[in-house]
């Protein structure tokens, strides 16, 4: 054997290099494998180990002199058999695990080599388990095993690998180091070819593989609490503790340590302790044992002592112990280095701890646990579920066995269904990447193959829209005791609240709370939301244009959930399924809301959404729920009959940039596109005669229920980077939402109609269809053209023709506002429409350049409207799109 | 025109083929052409012989082209390391 501080030899080297490659080989060709090859294999290898079990451990014993015979044995058995029962039927190899509601595969991939240390203290059983690990998922294994065991694993090496070889797996798949120094460890540690080093060993061991920097599974050490409570089973207890610190001698690293009793049981059990063999020390004998077993200067128990039996450390101690003592029970009155028997013992000697309250004896469990045990094992016997859950809660243990021995209860499968294992994962708290129970899982890389799923779509609008000349008569169909009526003043000096009024049926208490034509302040929210208390409203209708209806939809809300809180509430959003704040379903009462429109533009009859100002903190808040969707529509004409002409021709434009943002957003489905495109038509149609004849009542009716369909469009897809820049420069120069919106459409069309710089992430569309969709609305309109950039530029040219009928300003410089007050607004303006959500259903994602670059072509007005990218869809008319 | 040696590796005897694919490089000029496409899977003797016939033709100067590899093959070539040292058709 090499010394262990020269470097490797060239020799070595090579020797080395030739596992590597031959590990290398067997696990590339063991990538053909199916899940039946390596389970036929994997069965005849755990028969092979069965009937080897008893030669294995003798074998063990003899070089390692370290534990009992029957229990390696035992060990043996449980690596192959238990071990074997779990894998068996598990699939490891192709797909292993299907989820076919979410779309989501799981596939296996072979590590490739391993590079696997393994322990003195359970030597052929570790080596046995990962044997059938690795066969089981396809991958080589060079063993490196503790010097002090190297024959009895090399020897269980060569009887997995013949079982192996025998029924089918690839030759070189296991091989073992004949011999091993610290360097042949760190060579192949570092070694490019290895894929993962598995290292059950010691803590120095697993610290130089994660020191590596390789992928690694280390253990960490233990140092097993026991809580003894006052409620267990303390026969099966004291038994339970017996058998598994005795097991083996003591050498499982999950064994028992030291035990915490309720000070009501502890005498008993001590009694219970010595009537089963075990030799309870007094405190001199105590102390000679700590002095002895640990070492003074490390602090942790002495190597000599390792996996010997009680009543050989006894004579090494010099203690007198009655013949066939099995255990050596130390009472100590606390924790730390001022109780050396308070460490990990691998060996059949057992602290024992009195406690006077379960608070003390879960602190003192906590104490032992963090006094080198952290991630490994601890024990609970009690019978009491919250002892059981709270020393859950508190002790840091990968492992947490309830009334059952430490160490068999570790391995798993035997007095629980934890997985089998030769390997404890001890989670970050032992310095290890996994607190598992390390198992075929841990060899396998797992591959995600997700499939694109289909996005839950919705299509949600009140479930009631009456719409046509004097609609508002359906009024009478809707009791109510107490009725308020929301508005403004206007509505009440035209006569509008009179007509509502005379259709509310008979009987009904009616109450107008007349509010100021703006944009509901959170002030004149709630006073409306006091009158409703005071007349205990049970019916809201909101008589006016977008700002009284958001105003009663808010008051709504805050009428029937006084805790809903506004600034919350209207916290930013990217999915509405997905979104942190949940609207109130708590209701301490309930109210209808009718919602009649006297403009027809905005829709908000029909949408789930309310803005409103803050004037404290001087800022917009915009809501948005289903929830807030008046339960009543009603789109009655004789309502819009007496609009001004700039009112029609705002309102109207705001009802088309709805139509067209529906139409192209991410969010848009079929079910928007169809009211998208109705709204269009509609508008194209009926817009210029309602501007130009006011009183023709067929265009006012046609308009009114256009702006209500666009409104349904964009309730549910959404609106998009017209309306963000729009919002931006109209709130900064006071423009009119409506001429802010015309001022940007045809720049935003051809924007939109070019090749995206940047796609926006969107499942719910199939490529970018923005430019078609475009095409199709021209089509529609019957604007001609062949190609689909041709159709863009016509519905562009439409567009800007219709803007010339309504007389609007075509360029924000016609609004008087000068390039550098414009200029200077720029970052500002930028920055507002980056902060609009309007454009994250926009189908292109705008970088800030781009937003400036629109509000530029928006400022030099006609002739300016060109895609910013000069890339045009090289699309031709065939690939027109269902409507 | 380069002078070219095709030979159809059978499933059965993929070592005793690529041997004497190997013997047979004496006598090529340019390229040698291996068909793969009736070989389903491939052994570790395999790859030890494709690995000693990739250092003949490095010594002698001749192409190996391996054309009909199956995908698992490739794969196991790739984990072997030996895709660089053929060319695929």
């Amino acid at each position: 054997m090499p010394a262990n501080d020269s470097p490797l030899s060239a020799e070595r080297i090579a020797y080395l290099e030739g596992l590597v490659r031959q590990a290398r080989t067997a696990a590339a060709v063991f990538t053909q494998y199916t899940q039946e090859d390596v389970d036929r294999i994997v069965k005849q290898m755990v028969l092979a180990g069965l009937e080897q079990a008893p030669h294995l451990a003798q074998l063990a014993v003899s070089e390692t002199r370290l534990g009992v015979l029957e229990d390696k044995t035992l060990k043996n058995m449980v690596a192959t058999e238990f071990v074997y029962d779990y894998v068996k039927d598990k699939r490891t190899v192709g797909t292993i695990r299907e989820y076919p509601d979410r779309g989501v595969a799981e596939v296996a991939e072979p590590i490739g080599v391993i590079f696997s240390l393994t322990p003195i203290t359970n030597p052929t059983s570790t080596v046995l388990f990962k044997c059938i690990m690795a066969i089981k998922t396809r991958n080589a294994v060079i063993f490196s095993p503790h010097p002090s065991a190297g024959h009895c694993c090399s020897e269980a090496v060569r009887i997995m690998y013949e079982a192996a070889v025998k029924h089918g797996a690839p030759v070189g798949v296991f091989t073992c180091l004949e011999s091993q120094t610290l360097q042949d460890n760190a060579y192949l540690m570092h070694h490019k070819d290895v894929g993962l080093i598995d290292a059950t060993g010691g803590p120095g061991m697993v610290k130089a593989a994660y020191g590596s920097g390789k992928p690694a599974l280390g253990v960490g050490p233990g140092n097993t609490p026991v809580y003894l409570e006052k409620t267990a089973d303390l026969d099966m207890a004291v038994v339970d503790i017996i058998t598994s610190k005795t097991f083996d001698n003591g050498t499982i690293c999950a064994s028992e340590q030291t035990v915490v009793i309720d000070d009501e049981i502890y005498d008993t059990v001590l009694r219970k302790f010595a009537d089963l063999g075990a030799h309870v020390c007094n405190e001199k004998e105590t102390k000679l044992l700590g002095r002895t077993v640990i070492d003074p200067t490390t602090g942790y128990m002495q190597p000599m002592a390792v996996g010997q039996k009680a009543t050989d450390i006894a004579s090494m101690v010099g203690l007198s112990v009655a013949p066939g003592t099995k255990l050596l029970i130390a009472p100590i009155a606390g924790v730390g280095p001022d109780h050396p028997l308070s460490v990990e013992k691998l060996f059949p000697v057992l602290a024992v701890c009195r406690a006077n309250s379960v608070d003390e004896a879960l602190k003192l469990c906590v104490d032992v646990n963090h006094a080198g045990g952290l991630g490994h094992t601890a024990v609970v016997f009690s019978r009491n579920d919250e002892v059981i859950q709270k020393f859950g809660e508190v002790i840091n243990a990968g492992r947490i066995i309830v009334n059952a021995p430490g160490s068999i209860g570790a391995l798993g499968g035997v007095y629980n269904d934890m997985v089998p294992t030769f390997s404890f994962g001890c989670g970050t708290g032992g310095g290890n990447s996994t607190m598992d129970n390390v198992n075929v899982y841990n060899y396998l890389n797992i591959k995600r193959v997700a499939r694109r799923t289909t996005a839950h779509m919705w299509f949600r609008v009140p479930n009631q829209i009456y719409f046509n000349m004097n609609a508002v008569e359906n009024l009478r169909n809707f009791p109510s005791r107490s009725t308020v009526i929301v508005t403004n003043p206007a509505m009440e000096q035209i006569g509008h609240v009179d007509i509502v009024r005379r259709n509310i049926p008979p009987g009904t208490r009616v109450h107008v709370a007349v509010i100021p034509d703006a944009e509901p302040e959170i002030k004149v929210v709630m006073e409306g939301v006091e009158t409703l208390k005071f007349y205990k409203a049970d019916q809201i209708i909101a008589l006016g244009g977008g700002s009284v209806i958001d105003a009663a939809k808010i008051m709504k809300l805050k009428y029937e959930s006084p805790q809903a809180d506004l600034v919350e509430l209207a916290a930013p959003f990217l999915d509405l399924r997905k979104r942190v704040v949940q609207y109130p379903t708590d209701k301490v009462t309930q109210a209808r809301l009718i919602a009649i429109s006297t403009t027809s533009g905005t829709g908000s009859e029909v949408t789930p959404f309310a803005v409103l100002i803050d004037k404290q903190a001087a800022r917009k808040v915009t809501l948005a729920d289903y929830s807030l969707t008046p339960d009543v529509a009603i789109v009655d004409p004789q309502f819009v009959m007496s609009m001004p002409k700039g009112l029609t021709a705002d309102t109207g434009i705001d009802c088309l940039t709805h139509a067209l943002e529906a139409g192209v957003s991410i969010l848009s489905s079929p079910y928007t596109d169809a009211n998208a495109l109705q709204a269009l038509q509609l508008a194209f149609k009926y817009l210029p005669i309602a501007y130009e004849n006011p009183r023709d009542e067929e265009a006012r009716t046609m308009m009114h229920n256009a702006a209500c369909i666009a409104a349904m469009a964009f309730s549910n897809a959404a609106v998009g980077v017209n309306h963000a820049l729009a919002h931006a420069f109209g709130a900064r120069f006071g423009v009119a939402h409506g001429r802010a919106n015309a001022l940007m459409l045809p720049h935003v069309i051809a924007y939109n109609a070019a090749v995206p710089s940047k796609f926006m992430p969107s499942p719910n569309q199939k490529g970018y269809v923005a430019h078609q969709k475009y095409a199709m609305m021209a089509d529609l309109l019957g604007l001609g053209g062949e190609t689909v950039e041709e159709k863009v530029q016509n519905l562009v040219a439409a567009i800007e023709h219709l803007l010339d009928q309504l007389a609007f300003p075509r360029s924000i410089a016609d609004l008087g506002i000068s390039k550098q007050d414009f200029e200077s607004a720029m970052p500002d303006l930028v920055k507002a429409a980056f902060d609009d959500p309007s454009w994250r259903s926009n189908p292109r994602m705008p970088l800030l350049s781009e937003l400036e670059e629109l509000l530029w072509s928006a400022y030099r007005g006609r002739g300016s409207a060109k895609p910013s990218s000069p890339r045009q869809h090289k699309t031709v008319v065939e690939e027109r799109l269902c409507v | 025109m380069t002078p070219m040696m095709n030979v159809e590796i059978d499933e059965k005897r993929v070592v005793v083929a690529l041997r004497e694919s190997c013997e047979q490089l004496d006598g090529a000029v340019g390229e040698v052409m291996l068909d793969f496409s009736s070989v389903p899977r491939i052994d570790p003797s395999g790859l030890v012989a494709m690995e000693a016939l990739a250092d003949a033709a490095a010594d002698k100067g001749v192409k190996v082209i391996l054309c009909g590899v199956n995908v698992d093959i490739y794969k196991v070539l790739k984990l072997a390391k030996l895709t660089q040292r053929f060319s695929f058709a």
